[in-house]
């Protein structure tokens, strides 16, 4: 099949960046998306002109690496699907595809498709675990976790990071992102004792680097694990809650 | 230059030496601790678990990934499960089951002091994780639950749906980003690590490229830890991420750390076959899948019809028939074999015959499609998305692709190389899955070096240099190898050739495959050895590497990678040549059984293969390291 890609090409953070337009000939259905960029880059290389710089590694959909807007949409067409799993039969022959990097303010572009996420490690760092040292735990069977608590629990850790929530959001908002974090730990019983100053702590990180929410759905749909945004709605919950107890927790300390 | 290998293994009863051990190496008192500092290149499973318990301990740590975060390492893409002998389901397992069967699954080419303290500290690790909130499968009464895995007879496999190995990973990147958060451990991201800087002997520090704007920096430290994962896209298609690579061991086995058994790959039986020249990678279905499906290939190379229109009688279950103990659970090293003989006799399926079927029919009748489907719904849904074929409906198509390297850097007991203070641990090093890994393994032993092992072994190193300040970064030692490192990266774009370096990373693959892969023997090998140089002459001179080295260059980066390669497969050749003898992947067609199974030589090749670089790729100096087994009798593996 033959397609006509739009590529964004920026050489650097400062400089102007602009579409280009390929041809890109003679593909097979069965590739993925990544596999046709490699074939177009390949063919640049041989034109002498630099191939395009894309962020990708595990191409099984699971380290969350890669990711472009296709055609306007996060990961492109195919729902629950990272960019990397997307496959060329999605596409019709002749299609004209466009492809941008993640837009959002709190993904500065770092060159053609490439953008820094690292304020998804900023979010992490604020309360993104539990505090257990090496050693010190007791055995894995002491606390039975009911299994619905568990099963919910992996929902939310499935996120892979990807920022496809971030870049398929009008706001550039990030909750479905630090929701699927919070939730993930808050629905443990061992995440408890760290509950509400994790969420005040991760939430107020969130809201210096992205947009607010304002519930469009968009990050949902665009999720290449599906996660649900009834996460957020339980991590709005518990940020109110942690106000309150955050508060009374000051008080008792005098 | 080294003569000899000190293993270090201390003495006294199995059970006994890592508790032993553990007395009798030097501690760093707690306030001392932080007068060191330690760097960890790498941030998977090793790498994270071990910097966040450095962290913890006082240490001070610096992290190096060329990833833009920590968890993007490859240990997110496992699948199954992870392996802990806790016995919850009260099936027979124990410490020294978990012992025998990774000795004997390694086909006995592993250290056993090493063996059993993985088996042992393998309970610590699924506490760990589940304190750490990892989400692992549980049974109704919400405790955990187990599965079973290739090679073993008990259920030991802990996991999460078919992402164990996320969550495994986003536990240890967790415990990293709360030392991020304390100060303890600095991160630095899309920092590649390019060499290792050694001074009177000892490793003092690392030189790096930043990927973002091509600054060639030095960093010093008390002591260096590599935790950078194998070397299975040495054959270009595996189910290696993209970025994977040996570089960084690789550039430490230059500078005098030996690289013992590179020829021990493993081709993990059940990958998704390729479906055309333009693959990128091939994609792993999880051994897990082996627990319910039946693997299976027409009875007739003849047989053209679908495969539901192909009735019982005609089709050839050949692992339950050739292995009826382990039937479709047999290792990965006997399972791959068996597949490739299938499809080298003509029975392979699918549109270009390359594969064979995993089956999971009778297990759907058997237990119903909601039991399948909670048990492998992510792994069938990828299945699909990338084969558009509905698993449920018509058995999967998988075939073997190169999956992990159990070679890897030399290391003592401690987890150091030859080179003192640099260590390497979880893939990047040799030491626990002989000349196979069962399933389930290599994360347990990823985050045993880490999270258990690196921690207490470290300090009997660091003791001696108590009030040594590190080497100032603008030491010569450094300046000389930051010289040498800018001037490999000039070179690469100025080779100004007219061939991408995919191109020659792909030719090197289709070589590898064939003359070292699932079976080798002499006259392949020899022609492998006379090819690689040969293609790494026209890589050299004929490479075409676009843009500078000022900006994000993903060509530059790779260059560098794949001109390791080179050397590396030189020397998995020189090994895979010089062992003539079969054991686990590493199987010589010349030594085998009237059966075809591998034919060991306990004899001559009880031994780590050591080598150490001598300047030329194609010539490595041998050092054995005799195995001595005190406790496990060296018998044929059989799983029939």
């Amino acid at each position: 099949m033959n397609i006509v890609l739009q590529v964004w090409r920026q050489d650097s953070p400062e400089s102007r960046g602009g579409f280009k337009t390929y041809q890109v000939k003679d593909i097979s259905e069965e590739m993925s998306f990544l596999e046709m960029l490699d074939i177009l880059n390949e063919r640049l290389i041989n034109q002498g002109e630099e191939p395009i710089a894309f962020d990708h590694d595990c191409r099984e959909g699971i380290c969350g690496t890669c990711g472009v807007m296709i055609n306007g949409q996060a990961h492109g067409p195919q729902q629950g699907t990272a960019t990397c799993q997307l496959h060329m039969r999605k596409f019709q022959d002749g299609e004209t595809v466009v492809v941008e990097p993640w837009r959002a303010t709190g993904f500065p572009l770092i060159r053609d498709l490439v953008v820094d996420r690292s304020a998804f490690d900023r979010i992490v760092e604020g309360g993104g675990y539990i505090s257990v040292d090496t050693g010190s735990a007791p055995d894995a069977n002491l606390i039975p976790i009911p299994k619905l608590v568990a099963d919910t629990a992996f929902d939310a850790a499935a996120c892979i990071g990807c920022g496809a929530c971030v870049a398929a959001c009008p706001n550039g908002a990030a909750n479905l992102f630090t929701a699927a974090k919070i939730s993930h730990l808050n629905l443990l019983p061992q995440g408890q004792s760290e509950r509400w100053s994790r969420t005040e702590n991760m939430v107020e990180i969130m809201e210096e680097f992205f947009g607010s929410c304002t519930n469009h759905g968009e990050c949902e749909k665009a999720c290449p694990k599906q996660i649900s945004i009834d996460f957020i709605a339980l991590m709005n919950a518990d940020y109110v809650k942690a106000k309150f107890k955050n508060r009374r927790l000051v008080s008792q300390n005098g | 230059m080294t003569t000899t290998l000190e293993s270090k293994v201390p003495s006294g009863p199995l059970a006994d030496k890592w508790e032993n051990h553990k007395f009798s190496v030097r501690l760093v008192n707690p306030n001392n601790k932080r007068k060191f500092k330690i760097i960890i290149v790498g941030s998977g499973l090793a790498g994270a678990s071990a910097a966040a318990t450095l962290g913890e301990l006082g240490y001070n740590v610096e992290v190096f990934t060329f990833h833009d975060t920590p968890r993007r390492a490859h240990s997110i893409a496992a699948q199954g499960g992870i392996n802990a002998a806790k016995n919850y389901h009260n099936d027979g397992d124990s410490v020294y089951r978990l012992f025998y069967d990774t000795i004997k699954g390694g086909d006995y080419r592993s250290r056993e002091a090493n063996v059993h303290r993985l088996a042992e500290v393998s309970l610590n690790i699924i506490d760990q994780a589940t304190a750490q909130g990892v989400p692992f499968a549980r049974e109704y009464g919400g405790l955990l639950d187990n599965r079973s895995f290739g090679g073993a007879q008990v259920s030991r496999t802990f996991y999460a749906r078919g992402a164990t190995g996320q969550q495994l990973l986003l536990g240890a990147y967790s415990a990293l980003m709360r030392q991020v958060e304390t100060g303890k451990v600095k991160l630095h991201t899309r920092i590649e690590m390019l060499d290792v800087v050694k001074k009177d002997g000892r490793a003092v520090g690392i030189v790096t490229r930043d990927l973002v704007t091509g600054e060639v920096k030095s960093h010093s430290a008390h002591a260096v830890v590599l935790a950078t994962g194998g070397y299975s896209n040495a054959y270009f298609l595996s189910t290696n991420a993209m970025a994977c690579n040996v570089s960084a061991i690789w550039r430490a086995h230059r500078q005098g750390a030996a690289f013992a058994n590179p020829c021990y790959t493993q081709i993990h039986p059940t990958c998704i076959p390729a479906s055309d020249e333009f693959q990128s990678k091939l994609t792993l279905m999880s051994e897990s899948l082996r627990n319910d499906g039946r693997i299976w290939v027409p009875k007739s190379a003849d047989d053209k019809r679908g495969p539901n229109e192909i009735p019982p009688e005609d089709r050839d279950y050949y692992l339950e028939r050739m292995y009826p103990a382990f039937g479709n659970l047999v290792p990965r090293d006997v399972a791959s074999r068996a597949s490739k003989r299938m499809v080298d006799s003509g029975k392979g399926v699918g549109p270009l015959e390359n594969g064979v079927y995993l089956d999971f029919q009778s297990a759907i009748e058997r237990e119903g499609k909601d039991v399948i489907e909670d048990r492998y719904s992510n792994l069938f849904e990828m299945y699909n998305r990338i084969t558009d074929e509905n698993p449920y409906k018509v058995p999967m198509r998988i075939y073997p692709a190169p999956h992990y390297t159990m070679g890897g850097l030399w290391v003592d007991y401690n987890l150091m190389t030859t080179v003192p203070g640099l260590y390497a641990i979880g893939e990047a090093n040799f030491s626990d899955h002989g000349a196979n890994r069962l399933g389930a393994s290599a994360l347990m032993q990823g985050l045993a070096d880490g999270y258990f092992v690196l921690p207490y072994t470290i300090g009997d190193y660091l003791a001696d240099y108590l009030g040594d300040s590190v080497v100032p970064t603008d030491d010569p030692v450094f300046n000389e190898v930051e010289d040498a490192v800018s001037g490999r990266v000039d070179g690469y774009l100025s080779a100004n050739g007219t061939r991408s370096v995919d191109w020659f990373h792909k030719e090197l693959g289709k070589i590898m495959l064939d003359q070292c892969g699932m079976s080798r023997s002499e006259s392949g090998l020899q022609k492998a050895l006379s090819d690689i140089p040969a293609l790494y002459e026209e890589f050299q001179s004929d490479m075409r590497v676009l843009g500078t080295n000022e900006s994000m260059n993903q060509s530059l980066e790779k260059a560098g990678r794949v001109d390791d390669f080179f050397e590396l497969a030189q020397a998995m050749c020189v090994d895979a040549l010089a062992r003539d003898e079969s054991c686990g992947g590493h199987f010589r067609e010349e030594f085998q059984t009237d059966e075809g199974e591998a034919l060991r030589d306990d004899e001559n090749f009880a031994h780590v293969a050591s080598w150490f670089w001598t300047g030329d790729a194609g010539n490595p100096e041998l050092v054995k390291e005799e195995l001595e087994f005190e406790n496990v009798a060296l018998t044929t593996r059989s799983y029939k």
